[in-house]
């Protein structure tokens, strides 16, 4: 189904019951050939968090690079709060949406990508400062005092002149949340944030995690193979499976007793 | 054929115009160079076709012709529709705009080492265009391609007495005129030196940039 035929309520009002944060409505996603979302439907209410598991290739992080405006869907709509991502309304019409307005709905979500991707030019306190001075406009002082907060928040307000070269994997990743978290987003978008860590420094990054999703109304969506941590963080688990929501849950239900075959075969596998 | 100093002598004056002309020749088509190549670099990424294909057009055009067939063109056919400039002017036009060619070039590997992560981070901040350009990606991407861009100031140094053919006498330029006025080496081999006397600090200027920006 294409935009132009989505109806006019929906126009006025994406989050049908006020409550839904992100919206994916019949979202398809193809590379070539290979269809990756097929008719996507789900959504995620304001301060949830959400735990995406599934097979590689499954369409996870497709999910996230969505919503992050990293790749564009071939088909249906996604929903921020009262807006579209996809779309905007122009003369009572909706139309794929401009540049602008991209960027507007954008500064709601943050994301923490699977290779810190730090800005490896800045040191740690700039990484942190640069896009609220240059995006939000705050003064250098205000934000360097909030990104001296957000440091102490993930335990490094000693490593601010620090080069992220300096650092090891698991602080640079630490740093990488709080460049996101400066942003003071709606939305936390984490992809595999410790697939890329030795071992030894899991533990660190998760606690750090663990600590934001306990203590903000931030909403999370996260995609992870720590099923401890999902379990631990998580509000409700989807469980993917060639581009679909094939179940989802509570993280107790999806992980004790699972409904469907493919969710039991993915968790005997990864557990 | 014996060494004469009084040669040397003779030349000196016309030795030091001309070098002065070839220095500041290459400061300032090094300035065209590296600024012109820049922006061709950043306009073939862009996202509009009728920005991207021209730039691509004229720069393939422009570097795969001879520099002397540009330094001509500039001098005699542009005046009769366009500016007239002088033959230092006409000189540094054409050294420039020919090598913003090749820098532009450099550039451009040096943007495509940037990793895609980087322009994602940009993008998830929403970092406007302009900023991801210049406090990402073209920092990194610049500090990887000085030694190359560096190069192109040694080759841009030898290949400035093609200016003479304009009438801008480097130094080059100017020994050739005094050796074949007066049938001897002197002058030349003043020359000689005096390449080599600028190009090895620079070169080693260059090395010097490379391990303190290079890691």
């Amino acid at each position: 189904m294409s935009a132009d035929s989505s109806t006019s309520q929906e126009i006025a009002n994406p989050a049908v019951d006020g409550s839904e944060l992100i919206r994916f409505d019949k979202v398809v996603k193809r590379y070539g050939s290979n269809t990756v979302l097929d008719e996507l439907d789900f959504s995620v209410a304001s301060g949830k968090h959400v735990t995406l598991i599934g097979p590689s290739g499954s369409g996870k992080t497709t999910i996230l690079r969505l919503l992050m405006t990293l790749v564009k869907p071939d088909e249906g709509t996604i929903g921020v709060g009262d807006r579209y991502l996809t779309h905007e309304e122009r003369g009572g019409r909706l139309v794929p949406a401009g540049e602008k307005h991209v960027r507007e709905v954008r500064k709601n979500i943050g994301m923490v990508f699977q290779q810190f991707n730090l800005f490896p030019n800045m040191k740690v306190l700039r990484n942190v400062t640069e896009a609220p001075v240059s995006v939000l406009g705050l003064s250098k002082d205000e934000a360097e005092a909030r990104a001296r907060e957000l440091l102490d928040l993930v335990g490094l307000g000693d490593r601010c002149d620090a080069y992220p070269s300096q650092l090891s994997g698991g602080q640079q990743q630490r740093v990488a949340i709080a460049r996101a978290l400066a942003m003071r987003p709606q939305v936390l978008l984490l992809d595999e944030v410790t697939s890329a860590l030795d071992p030894e420094l899991v533990a660190g990054v998760l606690d750090v995690l663990r600590d934001i999703a306990h203590t903000t109304d931030i909403t999370m969506l996260c995609v992870t193979h720590e099923m401890s941590f999902a379990r631990d963080i998580s509000d409700q688990v989807l469980m993917f499976d060639a581009g679909r929501v094939i179940e989802s849950g509570p993280p107790e239900q999806i992980f004790t007793e699972p409904e469907h075959e493919r969710t039991r075969e993915f968790l005997g596998a990864v557990l | 054929m014996n060494w004469n100093w009084s040669h040397v002598d003779d030349f000196m004056p016309l030795f030091w115009d001309g070098v002065q002309l070839t220095l500041k020749a290459l400061f300032f088509g090094t300035l065209i160079a590296f600024s012109l190549g820049l922006v061709w670099a950043i306009a073939q990424r862009s996202e509009r076709k009728w920005i991207r294909w021209p730039v691509t057009a004229v720069t393939e055009f422009i570097r795969s012709t001879p520099l002397l067939v540009q330094l001509f063109f500039l001098f005699y056919v542009v005046p009769q529709w366009g500016p007239s400039m002088s033959p230092l002017t006409t000189g540094i036009v054409g050294l420039g705009l020919h090598y913003s060619t090749y820098t532009s070039e450099v550039y451009r590997a040096g943007i495509e080492g940037v990793p895609a992560g980087q322009w994602e981070a940009a993008t998830a901040v929403s970092l406007s265009r302009r900023r991801t350009w210049t406090a990402v990606i073209l920092p990194q991407a610049v500090r990887r391609v000085i030694p190359a861009l560096g190069n192109y100031v040694i080759i841009m140094l030898k290949e400035s007495p093609q200016m003479a053919a304009i009438g801008a006498l480097d130094m080059l330029g100017q020994a050739q005129g005094y050796s074949q006025a007066t049938f001897t080496y002197e002058a030349i081999s003043v020359v000689g030196v005096a390449f080599i006397v600028i190009a090895y600090p620079a070169s080693v200027l260059l090395r010097v940039l490379e391990r303190r920006l290079v890691r």
